[in-house]
């Protein structure tokens, strides 16, 4: 019994093995000198185990008395989950190491975060649910203070800490309600206890657990700590809250509402699409507001997350599907237009204010010619995958009879629109008075970039197939 | 082969539209007429060769949505035949034509490059012509049909330095897209009655079309005359026919070829090919055919009186075509589809040859376009002259009547055999309409002989007008402008004898030069309405062969019936022009100007060309432009403008500004937004009791 | 009213007080000794649920260990809390209100509560006989067994607070001397010293 079930959750085990293993490893020889190669296997491993996944038969299997779920959509997630992580991860050495914040712990704690994300992902019961989410967040708010001589990044750790606490708490509040309703934390048993009839405290602790969730994914208005933490983080830390980990709140999201409130889709769709509503205008409009880069793209995945939401609130597989092919998209671009935020320095200190990219495509023009290819990716320009992404969520609500939240989700993306353009307005036809960004830009970075800018091109062929499978991961999930 | 027939003429304005500059503008010119000459040898093998059996050649897929399902395909039968010759020949030769008239264009300054373009368009626009003749569907066919008009618009506009060149490449432009929108209507309903915009498939369903009613504009129309007119009116945009016609003769600011070839023998009668086309369709629309020979009649008649006063050379022949055009008309109107395509193919050569010659004399007087100024000019360009004389005696139908009877071919010009057997045909159709239109046509005749004979007048005979020193350096164009001239005078003085009987004359040619079916036209001879064979075609199967003429249709049998004093009449009115134009002209130079005086009324209102553009202007345009005017001031400006920048400008900036104030930076500040959202879900849970 | 309920109503209602004064409370000393009370009473009421064990972990750990450590904290750093409040004193009438809009709708929520048919069932069927093993075995089951998974997620979860814990504040000083035991036991006198015989009146 115990056998099958570490079978099933080798991977995880793997990793967080390795994990301990380089953190002793760490301790006991040079410590942060030592960093650098730790990084870069740590970004190995994360990507061998997401490859290993993706290679790994399909079928669905449980184990610990269904705690913890491997399907097809887990696999899906975890994927996205490690291959995104390991990119950050090898991308952001240069800049860590340049910073002094190249500390061995820190690519440990990207692993362990990891491995909660795929504990979420996992998760069929609500404390395995509550316990990877809790595993993750930790992780993050350490790293989100790691550059603990800056006062922005030690409060941006604190905030994200105490507002974490808060949904955790609010999670739990509706975890005991729905306890105490099915008298079970599994999901298979939470959806059947209803029997066809919703009371009013399961629906309230539904509405908890979305909740607590929506903080994770920075649905508004739940999103209030993603500017600060965003800017506050040193840069790689920042592109790793927009990836990986946003990829498993939606991934734990989906799984909750369909494999533990499978029979309630009509009350939770109409909740998360009014977070999904509210996600997409407020990120919209308040970044307009914004001249940090890192601010602008935290309410650019804060719209993004309203986007995803969106295809989760249709509540069908086609919904799921939609979910999942937007995610893989956004974290994609997420990872190219980090890569460059992370270069940008003027005179070795980095720089964060958009104005400083004026004039930027007379210096660099493979690189503004980049950026401008992620930049109408995330606006949603055709043909480049961004607007696929967006159409997919778009069917998802129209087919849902969601017409309604498909057009909000339209002038949402209309209004979102403008402050990406305005960031290839000031490359290509933006007055420089003062001297632009260095021309440095780690290897890794630059790989990155291109190689991000060049799917979002590239990706309106096929896709890289992504949909097929995330067809074949909301099959599994929505039944 | 009729592919290379088809996309030589691309190839060629590809080339030299963008890669002139590596071959050279000598290089683009020799390379674009080459391919068209290339085209036209190819397309004369295979109009020779061809045996009247239709063929469908499928070269790629289109578009394909949903039930329509559109192919590029070509469609060979005798229409397209005839028209590949039509065009290829006088495109090949006005490409010729232009390297000798555009080497010194006055309006281009020393050293800029105007040649290669102008090679470019053309052949663009042979490829697009080539399309729309050659369409196997309706789709198709309207790719063609913008294709010409871009062209069109193109060249006409060519002199662009020129603000009256650009206002009539936009009203050429403007006027057409009217006739076009009735045009996609046609093909719109077409499709949404027949589910195919396949031509085997609309003339399959033309009977039932014929049944059907159909809804529009506030009333119900029977189909097959409603989409009958609506093509038509397609037709009229094109082929510059009355109230759509104002464009024509302002499209003559374009240089002389592109007159000779778009405004004249091409182009223009594609409204023409177009009715032709879908005889299948016109013969099961009564109302509708009588429409078109009512509008053909009036246009040749009214075009003709234009024509008399008109004192610019291009301009009068302009309006010459355009009454030509209205003859095609009738005798696609009435029925005898092939002595249309008849006088079309004709009427391709002795036109494209006057306004070739036109273009010769320009050269020849310096660029000058009036004809007052012309005079005594038989002596200094003689070729030319000569030119210009057979296609006077074309166009004017010289040739001795009742000589078929003697021959088997009437012997005469080219226009003479044509123009003779569409009067005969309006008159053979034997309806009010009909006789309406041969009386319209037969005074047309003697018009067309007076402003023909007025021009060889005014430019070849009497005193040297004008300025002296013009008239001195008079001198005949190059080999290059000669030659076309020399080709098409063949083509117009023996076209018509040579295919008399395969279009009108000999009946049994007639059928196998058309692919019309033998045993469903004999039946047709015999003039019985129901019997097997025209219940064939009721039941769905496209009529074979290029035209289609219903059971009901004699009108060519009658028009060979007519009596003498009919297929006499356009003989009598060539010679009574012929004689005023020699009066007016030549023996009392100074009648015309007394007539004038006489009939100021009349004479003013055919020199302002029956006040049409006066009138559109002040009907149409200047209440478009007031309409322009108010929608962008007030309605784009105004409200759209306004609320588009109220919202991006006041209202998001202002929501910006509210969430950036709520962005506190404190602690408590968030969590008390996350509270007040989990309150408000909670009430909506709790209000709402979610989905119960 | 036997004396459990009322040992119950003693406990139940000594921890909601103390938690309100917790919260409350104007001095954060207070607060603590407030906490500390709470966790008091709730162990007095898993005492009288049978949980003997779990009652006496909560005064072992929270109360002994985890309360204490919170005391010397709160006095050791020094946050003017009144201040703080200040800055919340105008939020206070809309907290009161959204408090009074989620108590009504919680209360609506808790009278129309109803409970799984099934739940009961569920419930048993996870928790071992209490027949035959003594809780603390029982739980032993469950934690270790039945709910291995979990257990082994909190130590990671452990692993990561301690690693944080490490990463933002362990500061290794180099301006400042270490004690190396090592070194101090393997000196060598004789390499160490050097006596120098100073005579009288030159000085060194």
């Amino acid at each position: 019994m115990l056998n099958t079930d570490i079978s099933i959750v080798l991977p995880e085990i793997v990793l967080a093995l390795f994990a301990m293993a380089a953190l002793l490893f760490g301790v006991y020889t040079k410590k942060d000198k030592v960093a650098g190669p730790i990084l870069w296997a740590t970004s190995a491993v994360l990507a061998a185990i997401g490859i290993w996944i993706a290679m790994s038969p399909a079928g669905t299997h449980t184990a610990f008395n269904g705690a913890f779920v491997d399907d097809s959509f887990a696999r899906f997630a975890k994927v996205t989950i490690l291959l995104s992580a390991a990119a950050v991860l090898l991308m952001s050495a240069d800049f860590m190491y340049r910073r002094g914040l190249l500390r061995f712990e820190y690519p440990i704690l990207v692993a362990l975060s990891a491995v909660g994300m795929m504990m979420m992902v996992s998760a069929g019961d609500l404390m395995a649910l509550y316990m990877g989410l809790e595993l993750q967040s930790l992780a993050l708010y350490v790293v989100a203070a790691l550059n603990r001589d800056s006062l922005k990044s030690t409060e941006a750790g604190l905030k994200y800490f105490v507002l974490g606490a808060l949904s955790s708490g609010i999670l739990l509040y509706g975890a005991s309600l729905v306890y105490g309703f099915a008298g079970s934390t599994v999901f298979s048993d939470i959806i059947v206890s209803a029997e066809g009839h919703i009371p009013l405290g399961l629906l309230f602790g539904l509405t908890f657990v979305i909740m607590g969730l929506a903080f994770k994914v920075s649905a508004v208005p739940f999103h209030m700590w993603a500017p600060d933490v965003y800017e506050g983080s040193p840069t790689p830390v920042t592109a790793f809250f927009a990836t990986a980990p946003k990829m498993a709140a939606m991934g734990l999201f989906a799984r909750v509402v369909h494999d533990a409130f499978g029979m309630a889709v009509a009350d939770w769709s109409q909740i998360i699409a009014l977070l999904a509503v509210a996600s997409m205008f407020v990120g919209s409009i308040a970044a307009i507001g914004q001249r940090n880069i890192k601010r602008l793209m935290a309410y650019s995945s804060i719209t993004h997350m309203g986007f995803a939401l969106m295809g989760l609130a249709a509540g069908t597989a086609l919904g799921v599907q939609a979910m999942l092919v937007y995610m893989v998209i956004y974290v994609t671009m997420n990872i190219g237009t980090f890569a460059f935020i992370m270069s940008m320095e003027k005179d070795g200190v980095p720089v964060t204010d958009i104005s400083a990219l004026k004039q930027y495509s007379k210096h660099e023009p493979l690189r503004a010619l980049a950026l401008l290819l992620l930049m109408f990716s995330l606006a949603g320009v055709p043909p480049l995958l961004g607007f696929f992404g967006k159409f997919y969520v778009l069917k998802a609500a129209v087919d849902a009879n969601m017409t309604w939240l498909a057009t909000a989700g339209a002038i949402a993306s209309v209004i979102g629109a403008f402050y990406y353009l305005r960031i290839v307005y000031y490359m290509y036809f933006g007055e420089n008075e003062e001297e632009t960004l260095d021309g440095t830009m780690a290897p890794t970075q630059w790989v990155f970039l291109m190689a991000s800018a060049a799917i979002m091109l590239l990706g309106l062929v096929n896709m890289f197939g992504v949909d097929g499978y995330a067809a074949m991961a909301a099959e599994a999930l929505v039944k | 082969m009729l592919q290379t027939i088809l996309f030589a003429p691309l190839i060629g304005a590809l080339i030299a539209g963008f890669g002139w500059r590596i071959i050279g503008e000598k290089g683009a010119q020799v390379l674009t007429t080459g391919l068209l000459f290339l085209s036209a040898l190819l397309s004369w093998v295979v109009f020779l060769t061809f045996d009247g059996e239709t063929q469908h050649i499928q070269i790629l897929r289109y578009i394909e949505s949903g039930t329509l399902s559109t192919d590029w395909g070509i469609r060979l039968d005798r229409l397209t035949a005839i028209m590949l010759i039509v065009v290829t020949t006088v495109s090949s030769l006005v490409h010729l034509y232009s390297m000798g008239y555009m080497e010194d264009d006055p309006q281009w300054d020393e050293g800029q490059n105007y040649k290669a373009r102008f090679f470019a368009y053309l052949s663009f626009f042979t490829f697009a012509m080539l399309a729309l003749v050659t369409a196997d569907n309706l789709v198709q066919m309207f790719f063609g049909w913008e294709g010409v008009g871009v062209a069109s618009y193109l060249l006409i506009g060519f002199y662009y330095k020129k603000p009256s060149a650009n206002a009539a490449a936009i009203k050429a432009f403007v006027v057409n897209r009217v006739g076009d929108f009735g045009f996609a209507l046609g093909i719109f309903g077409l499709f949404y009655l027949t589910d195919s915009i396949k031509m085997d498939d609309v003339f399959a369903a033309a009977p039932a079309l014929a049944e059907t009613n159909l809804h529009f504009l506030w009333a119900d129309w029977n189909a097959a005359n409603l989409l009958a007119v609506l093509l038509f009116i397609g037709a009229m945009g094109k082929s510059a026919q009355l109230f759509l016609h104002t464009w024509l003769p302002d499209a003559m600011e374009g240089p002389t070829p592109v007159s000779a070839l778009i405004h004249a023998a091409t182009m223009v009668t594609a409204g023409v090919f177009l009715v032709c086309r879908m005889s299948p369709l016109m013969e099961y629309a009564p109302q509708a055919t009588a429409f078109i020979v009512v509008i053909g009649a009036a246009t040749a008649f009214a075009a003709a009186t234009i024509g008399l006063v008109q004192n610019d050379i291009k301009r009068v022949i302009a309006y010459s075509t355009m009454s030509q055009l209205g003859y095609m008309f009738v005798a696609a109107g009435v029925g005898a589809y092939g002595v249309a395509m008849f006088h079309l193919l004709t009427h391709a050569f002795f036109k494209a040859m006057l306004f070739l010659g036109a273009g010769s004399v320009i050269t020849a007087m310096h660029h000058e376009q009036d004809m007052r100024n012309y005079g005594n000019l038989r002596k200094k360009i003689p070729l030319t002259f000569y030119a210009m004389l057979i296609g006077t005696l074309a166009i004017t139908g010289v040739g001795i009547p009742f000589s078929g009877d003697l021959f088997g071919v009437p012997i005469g010009f080219a226009g003479f055999l044509s123009k003779d057997a569409i009067i005969e045909s309006s008159f053979g159709a034997q309806t009010g309409v009909g006789n309406f239109a041969f009386w319209m046509l037969v005074i047309a005749a003697a018009f067309t002989s007076f402003y023909s004979w007025r021009l060889m007048f005014m430019t070849f005979w009497g005193k040297a007008r004008g300025d002296a020193h013009a008239h001195e350096h008079a001198h005949e164009s190059p080999m290059t402008m000669l030659v076309p001239l020399g080709v098409l005078a063949l083509g117009a003085a023996f076209s018509g004898m040579v295919w008399y009987n395969s279009f009108f004359g000999n009946h049994e040619k007639m059928l196998t030069f058309f692919g019309i079916e033998q045993h469903q036209v004999e039946a047709t001879a015999e003039g019985a309405s129901e019997d097997t064979t025209s219940h064939e075609a009721m039941a769905g199967i496209a009529p074979k062969g290029a035209i289609f003429m219903g059971p009901e249709n004699e009108v060519i049998e009658k028009a060979h019936q007519s009596p003498a004093w009919v297929k006499v009449s356009p003989f009598i009115a060539m010679v009574l022009g012929f004689v005023l134009a020699w009066y007016f002209y030549i023996v009392n130079p100074a009648a015309p100007r007394r007539l004038a005086e006489v009939q100021p009324v009349l004479y003013r209102f055919l020199l302002n060309k029956w006040y049409f553009d006066e009138i559109y202007d002040v009907l149409i345009v200047r209440p478009a432009f007031a309409i322009g005017r108010f929608l962008w001031k007030k309605g784009d400006m105004g409200v759209i403008d306004g609320s588009i920048n109220g919202v991006a400008m006041r209202i998001i900036p202002f929501f910006t500004r509210l969430a950036g104030r709520a962005q506190s930076g404190y602690v408590f500040t968030y969590a008390l937004s996350m509270v007040i959202g989990m309150v408000i879900l909670i009430s909506w849970m709790a209000i709402g009791g979610g989905a119960e | 009213m036997g004396v459990a309920d009322f040992a119950f109503y003693i406990f139940a209602i000594s921890a909601v007080i103390g938690g309100l004064f917790t919260v409350v409370s104007k001095n954060p000393v207070h607060s603590v000794l407030w906490l500390i009370l709470a966790f008091l009473s709730s162990a007095g009421l898993f005492v009288l649920l049978g949980a003997e064990f779990v009652a006496m972990l909560l005064v072992i750990v929270y109360v002994g260990a985890v309360a204490v450590l919170f005391m010397f904290v709160v006095m050791m750093i020094d946050v003017d809390f009144a201040e703080l409040r200040g800055q919340m004193a105008k939020y206070v009438p809309i907290a009161l209100l959204i408090g009074v809009v989620l108590l009504l709708e919680l209360s609506l929520a808790f009278g129309t509560w109803q409970v799984s048919n099934n739940a009961e069932a569920v419930r048993a069927a996870i928790a071992p006989d209490m027949a035959e093993v003594t809780n603390t075995a029982a739980l032993g089951q469950l934690v270790y067994e039945k709910y291995i998974y979990l257990f082994q997620t909190a130590g990671l979860i452990l692993l990561v607070a301690m690693i944080g814990a490490i990463v933002l504040t362990l500061r290794h000083r180099v301006n400042i001397k270490r004690q190396n035991v090592m070194e101090q036991m393997h000196r060598d006198p004789a390499k160490a010293m050097e006596v120098i015989d100073v005579k009288p009146g030159q000085g060194l």
